[in-house]
This record gives structure tokens, sequence and C-alpha cells, in this order.
């Protein structure tokens, strides 16, 4: 059972990490608008090639 | 690609505009045209979206979302303007600037396609990025490339018609408040979940046995991730505690910090002992939770908040300012004493000023009160926020901003804001003795249990702080009042905050302002006598009018044949031949000159027009008085309805108005309200709300700038659909629909959600006074308390979002 001491600490290694990345989207703005990005990632592959044009 | 629609169009059939769907009037229609469009709107968008090759915005919106294109067809010049600039813009470098435009007409997905490919249709445009829920675009554009007047034309020509949007650094403060909210959520959220797995394991060694060694490590592991949610997202609890005993007031913040201390402390001291119960568990989830509520609340109040501020936004702020021989048109901030401005009809005046050419009327209920049109002529004053109706005059500004009438009155309101006494919330209230309760409790417990063994006093005193902890308390009336917020929001009710709600539980008085809000604060046609079939006519007479009469007229018949001949009497009104016919329409006086007396059931509506206060006019048709039209601001035709409502719910209702007394005692009589006061000053509205407040509640519901201090000094303000912007600033409820229907339907929505928020708290109350008892009695088992906790917060919870609040009927 000692494997504990090393997995409980990764463990909460990983979760910290977790938070960081969360609490770096939250401070760069990502979370600010929550509407419009799940409208957005609707077209956004469809680019403009020029060919649509008629 | 093909574009979907507006290519099959048969004579029987009308064609379908390809850019809005709508089907294409028979005039505009052009059986040799490639597309069909509606309105010349509809034309200009099409064509630019099409030569940009963009036609896929037709195929990726969704077609029972499709709006006719609305633009204004303006030129935009103030956004060049310096003052502009400095206002609403900031630069990013030597030639790129960006700014924030609130958007008319944003609906969906396609929209968001469209207007973010600004920088295609609108070379010199860098970014554009679309806030759907705001309807805001933050634009980046080069500056030496394109100005902003083009870029805010283009997306005109687009159908989304551009305002600056105001309150910026308001708006950003809110969102770094959400930031850090949400950062607490987030990192309260992982300790309590982490917490949690270790609880899970504690728990499972009391019943199957663990090495002493792994719960050793276990219990420090949560003391230490618990003292970090303490001592991390917990720390609002404790700064707003100390906040609240400064200030020597009850705050919820108190008990929340005084149990998150005790249990800290002894799940402390028990960690390191070795023996006894930890409580990080709990604790980390009570800091979690009760953080979940707060981020909930402050979401829906920005959600408001951020709704009325796009309302703010759509109120022009733009003078058309005369330079020599030609008009431009500037940010109103850019306006100064002395400078000449043009007012065309139909716009807003923007300072105080005086008319220099020009004659006019004007349309100054906002201000005033006054519903029927003012005649306004060279030389006489003019107040900011009254509207010019018949023609285009010249304002020479003699008060600008701050200045003007309407500046002093929303300064006044400002401080009256400022000064309203902050409303004791009953949960509030209630965490005051509850917190007093539970330490004497405890206290008792200590006693009692003291005399046998002092270890277990402790240790009962402190599972009683634990047990009865208030977060059903702290999450159930937050939770109750933003669920109602949010969906009074969805039937077109804005409620600023969720204490409004708890305002308007106890009755009182409801004083309703006139013009606007009682009637449709229009001048149009009231009352139609005798002959229907000489309306077209009267129409078609009244066509090209500028005077109100003609314009009310015109807005409410239906359309006629044209007119041989049109002659226009002034002062008298207007004559007109249609082939063989001749027709008159005009004052009682000047019908009376031409034509006699009316005939006597036409003398009886006018004698009843008159005493109405409502302006006749007479129609006459080859030399008989045939119709009378009588004009005036229309009761709302919901009126009657809600009064009775507003009256069942217990209020009495009474009217304040501006008006002249005549006019508002027949509107009183009409709606049957006893209570009615004329010729109100706004500080005249203000002392009667500040006199009836002696006695109880006052909730005012208006419209206009005259209200706007009344609005703000009453218990709880409403403005009403179509609003002056001060009356938005004022009030604590903006309805977002017409008539006063919805007043009864928030009175109703509060008086459910209040009761909610009672039952939630009764039930918490009375779950904690059980296991207050069964602490004191020592039968509590800390394992049982861990489960009690959180089946009595999630049944408070679940009550707290199921019960219905608004939008559940009758």
């Amino acid at each position: 059972m000692s494997v504990l001491y090393l997995v409980i600490p990764l463990a909460l290694i990983l979760a910290g990490l977790a938070l960081w990345a969360f609490i770096r989207a939250v401070r760069s703005g990502q979370m600010d608008d929550l509407d419009s990005p799940a409208l957005r990632v609707l077209h956004d592959d469809e680019e403009f090639t020029g060919k649509d044009r008629d | 690609m093909t574009p979907p629609e507006g290519q099959t169009a048969s004579p029987d059939a009308p064609a379908t505009c390809i850019h809005c769907g709508l089907p294409v009037p028979r005039g505009l229609y052009d059986p040799d045209a490639e597309h069909q469009f509606c309105c010349n709107g509809c034309r200009g968008a099409y064509e630019l979206i099409h030569s940009c090759g963009l036609d896929r915005f037709y195929a990726v919106r969704d077609e029972s979302d499709a709006e006719p294109a609305r633009a204004v067809g303006r030129d935009y010049d103030e956004f060049d303007d310096d003052a502009f600039r400095r206002l609403y813009c900031r630069q990013l470098d030597e030639k790129h600037w960006a700014t924030e435009l609130v958007l008319e007409g944003v609906h969906c997905a396609a929209c968001l396609w469209l207007i973010e490919r600004l920088p295609r249709v609108c070379p010199g445009v860098i970014e554009a990025r679309l806030d759907i829920a705001r309807s805001t675009v933050t634009v980046v554009w080069d500056d030496t490339a394109v100005p902003l007047s083009r870029v805010a034309h283009t997306l005109d020509t687009l159908g989304y018609p551009p305002h600056p949007a105001r309150s910026v650094r308001a708006r950003d403060l809110r969102r770094k408040e959400n930031r850090t909210a949400l950062i607490r959520v987030a990192v309260s959220g992982a300790l309590a979940g982490n917490v949690m797995l270790l609880a899970i394991a504690l728990y499972g060694g009391m019943f199957g046995g663990i090495e002493h060694a792994h719960e050793t490590l276990f219990r420090y592991l949560s003391a230490a991730l618990g003292l970090l949610a303490l001592l991390w997202p917990g720390r609002v609890f404790f700064t707003g505690a100390i906040a609240a005993t400064r200030a020597r007031a009850w705050s919820l913040d108190l008990p929340i910090a005084l149990g998150l201390t005790v249990g800290g402390i002894t799940g402390l001291v028990n960690t390191v002992r070795g023996t006894g119960e930890i409580y990080f568990d709990s604790i980390t989830m009570l800091v979690f939770l009760l953080l979940v509520g707060r981020a909930f609340q402050r979401r829906q109040q920005a959600a408001a908040a951020d709704s009325v501020e796009l309302l703010y936004a759509l109120t022009p702020r733009r003078a058309r300012r005369v330079e020599g021989e030609t008009t431009r048109e500037v940010p109103i901030e850019a306006v100064c004493v002395a400078d000449l401005l043009e007012v065309r009809p139909d716009e807003v005046v923007p300072a105080d000023g005086v008319v220099e050419t020009g004659d006019s009327s004007i349309d100054a209920s906002m201000l005033t009160g006054e519903s029927r049109p003012e005649p306004i002529g060279p030389g006489e004053a003019i107040t900011a926020g009254s509207v010019n109706l018949a023609s285009t005059i010249r304002v020479r500004t003699t008060a600008v901003g701050e200045g003007t009438r309407v500046g002093k009155l929303m300064r006044t309101i400002e401080q009256l804001s400022s000064a309203r006494p902050p409303v004791l919330h009953a949960e509030d209230r209630i965490a005051g003795w509850f917190v007093t309760a539970v330490l004497v409790l405890a206290a008792a417990t200590f006693a009692i249990w003291a005399p046998r063994s002092l270890p277990e006093a402790a240790t009962h005193a402190m599972t009683l702080l634990i047990v009865t902890c208030p977060c059903a308390l702290g999450l159930a009336t937050p939770l109750a009042a933003t669920v109602a917020v949010g969906r009074a929001a969805r039937r077109g009710i804005l409620v600023k905050g969720g204490d409004v709600l708890e305002r308007l539980t106890t009755s009182g008085t409801i004083v309703l302002d006139k013009t606007g809000t009682v009637t449709e604060g229009r001048f149009t046609l009231a009352r139609w006598c005798s002959d229907e079939a000489c309306k077209p006519l009267v129409r078609a007479l009244e066509e090209h009018s500028t005077h109100p009469v003609g314009r009310a007229l015109r807005d409410t018949l239906p359309d006629g044949p044209e007119p041989d001949r049109v002659e226009r009497l002034p002062g008298e009104g207007v004559e007109g031949r249609f082939g063989e016919t001749s027709v008159f329409v005009g004052s009682p006086a000047a019908a009376a000159a031409r034509f006699g007396e009316p005939p006597s059931e036409l003398a009886d509506a006018l004698a009843r027009a008159q005493n109405d206060a409502l302006t006749p006019v007479l129609v006459a048709v080859d030399g008989r008085v045939v119709a009378l039209a009588a004009l005036g601001d229309r009761v709302r035709d919901d009126i009657c309805g809600a009064i009775e409502g507003l009256r069942a719910h217990g209020w009495s209702v009474r009217i304040a108005s501006g008006d002249d007394p005549s006019v508002v005692a027949a509107v009183a009589r009409d709606v049957g309200i006893d209570d009615a006061e004329g010729a109100l000053t706004p500080e005249g509205k203000l002392a009667l709300v500040e006199q009836l407040a002696v006695v109880g509640p006052v909730v005012m519901v208006g419209d206009g700038v005259n209200d706007a201090a009344a609005l703000a000094r009453a218990t709880v303000g409403i403005a009403v659909h179509g609003g002056a912007e001060a009356s938005l600033a004022a009030a604590d409820v903006y309805l977002n629909r017409a008539g006063l229907a919805p007043v009864v339907e928030l009175l109703d929505g509060a008086r459910r959600t209040v009761r909610t928020i009672h039952t939630a708290l009764g039930v918490s109350l009375v779950y904690n006074a059980g296991a207050a008892s069964f602490a004191m009695a020592g039968l509590i088992h800390p394992l049982a308390a861990a489960i009690l906790m959180p089946i009595s917060s999630a049944t408070v919870l679940a009550l707290a979002v199921h019960r219905r609040s608004f939008g559940a009927g009758p």
C-alpha cells in the first residue's frame, strides 16, 4: 500500500495543473462570453475559398 | 451556390424577399429581376453580402429567424469626431484602434458569422468579434485605411445599425469581478472534490478498517486542502464578516465565517491529536456550495444590468451641428453652448436652447407628462429631451450636458439612488438571531456536558456548531431569487437585483404616471364617430401633412385614393377634392363657420369629446358635416384588467401626472381610479412619493424623465416599455413589454418567490433545530451528521429551484 505515498501526491499535482490551466483560461477572458463561441464553432472550419461566389 | 428562395415567383403567389423571406409588396415586384426584395434595406444588404462572396450567410442561417435588414442609411459622421474617439475608442498602436459597438438586429448564428467576416466586407477592419449575448461587437481597425464611420456604415448596410457602447468601464469592472468569482468557485470545487475523495477513504476505513499510517496521511492531507480552501476562496466570508462587524450590521457572512472558523480549528486540533472528527469534507463542500450560489446570483444580476445597458446604448447620442452652409453629425459630448443645431422631425432635441428658425410642434411628454403637442416658433425656449414633431428647426444651445434640465435631474437621481437605505434581507435578519441562538445552544451544551467530561463536552458543542451550519440558509435565498429573476427576464421583466422582489411583498400604494404608462403616450385617434366611409378620404388628404393632428390621422386610418387637389388652411384644417366630391377636415370652429352647426348626434359627440379633454376634428363631405374624429392620448387596452389585478394584490392605485388636470381627471375616470393628480412637476411627484412612503411601501410606475426622481425614491421604481433613459437609470425594474400587465405579473412572481424563500428557510430551520437538539443530547454520530448535512441542503435547494415563480400561469 506504500504506493499511496507516490500516487496521492501525483494525483494532487495533476489536479493542481488542471486548476492552473483553468485559472489561466479565466484570466485570459475565455470564460467571459459563453454564448458566442458555441455558435462560432459551427462555421469556423468552412472558410471562404472564393468558390461559393456565383 | 443557389440562393434559397425568391426565385419561383408568379403573380398569383407573391414572391418572397431573398434577404429576409418576407413577401414582396406588389408595387416592388419586378418580373425581370433575378432577385426580389421587400425593401431597399434588404436590397442593400443582399448586394453587399453578394458582392463580397458571402452568400453562405443564406445557407447558414435558420430561415425561420430571418428578419428584414433595418438599415438606417446614416453617414455616422460623428464616429470620426475627436470627442467620440476620446470617449469610446482606444488606440492599440500607431494606426490601429479598437472600439466596442452595440448592434441592433443581431439574433442568430448567421448574424455572428456575417459580422465576424467584416474584415472581408470592409477592408481596413482587422478583426471583428461579436458577443452575441450582449449584441456587442469589438472592432479593431486600421485608421489609416478606413475611417470608423465607414465601418459603421457597412454594419448599417448589412442590417445591424451600430451604436457606441457606453459604460464600458463599469462592465470591465464587472467582468473582472466575474473572473475572480469564477476562479474562487473553481478552486473551492477542486479542493472540495479532493477532500471528498479522501473522506470516502476515511469513512470506508471506519467500517472496513484502515492502517493507522494511511489514516494519518489522509487526515493531514484533508487538513492541508481544507485550510487552503478556507484561506484562499473562503477568505471572502471572513472579509465580509469583518466588514459587517465593523458596520455593526448582521450579515450572513458572520455565521458562515464563525462556523468555518470553529470547524477549521476543531478539525486541525483533532488532526494533530489523531482522534475525533476532522470536518474538512463538510467545510470545503460548504465553501464550494456557497460560492456557487453567489456566482449564480452575480451572473444573473450582470445579465439584467447588461440588458438595461443595451437599452441605454440605443438612445441617440448625437446632434446635427450647423457649420457654415452644411450640417455635420457630432457626438452629443462635442456640442458646446451657443452652437447652432439642426433638429429634424422625429428627432430628440439634444440640448437646451432657443429656437432660431423654423416653426414646429414638439412633444415634451417625456419631460412634463403633457400629452398634447405644443407649437413652437423662433425665440421660444426648448428643452433637451423633447421630440420635434412637425418640421426642421434650428436651435441655438444655451446649456449642454450636465447643465441641461435633464442633466440636473439625472444628478438628483444619482443622489437619491445612493441615499436609499439598504434593505435588510430576510435571510440577514434570520442570520442575526440564528447565529445568536446557535452560540447560546453551543454554550449550553458545553455547560451541560462539562461536569461529566471536559473533552466530551467540547466535542458535542463542536458537533452542534458544525451540524447547524447555515449552508441551506446561505444558498436557498440567493438561488431562489436568482431563478426568479432569470425567469422574469425571459418574460420581459428585467429586475436589477434579487432584493427588489422582497420589497414588493408588502402591499402599499402604486403610483402610476399617466402619459405613456396608463396611456400610450402618443397623440393618436382615440374615437371616431359616425360615417366610416370617409375615413380613406381623410387619410388621403392628410397624407403629406406635418401637423400633429394630420399625422395622428394618417397613422390610424386606412389607405385612400389620390386626391385631385389639396389645400391647406392654416389654423383651420385642410380641404380637397376627389373628382366631384369635396372634403373638409378641420377644427370645430372652422367647420361651424363654413357649414353651420353639426347634426345633433355629432354635436353630442363633440361635447363629450371636449369634456374628455380630447382634441376634436370634424369631417365634412360636400358641405355636410358627417363625422367626428376625437384625438388624444389613448388609454392602453389592457389597463383596466391590470388595475384590477393590482387591487386584487391589495395595492391602492393612484395617478400622478404632469399633464393638464382636466386630461388627467378624464383618464382617471375612464380607468376607474379615484385618486388622480395633474400638473405635477418632477419635484411634485417626488414629494408625493415621499409623503406616501411614510405610510407604507410605494411603487412608482413611469416612463418619463419627469418620473425619474420619483422612481429613484420609491420603494421600487418600475420603468415601463419605451421609457426615457433617465427613467431606466432610476428604476429597479424595467419592463420590456408594453402595458401594465407585466407589473401584475411581477407582483405575483415576487410574492411566489418570497414564499418559496420562506419555505426553504423554514425547512432549513426545522432541520437545524432537530439536528441541534440531537447534538445537545450527544446523540449525533459524526458519520450521521456528514450524511444528514448534504441531504438537508439538497432538499432546500431542490425546493428553491423547483418552485415556480414567474410564468406559472394565473
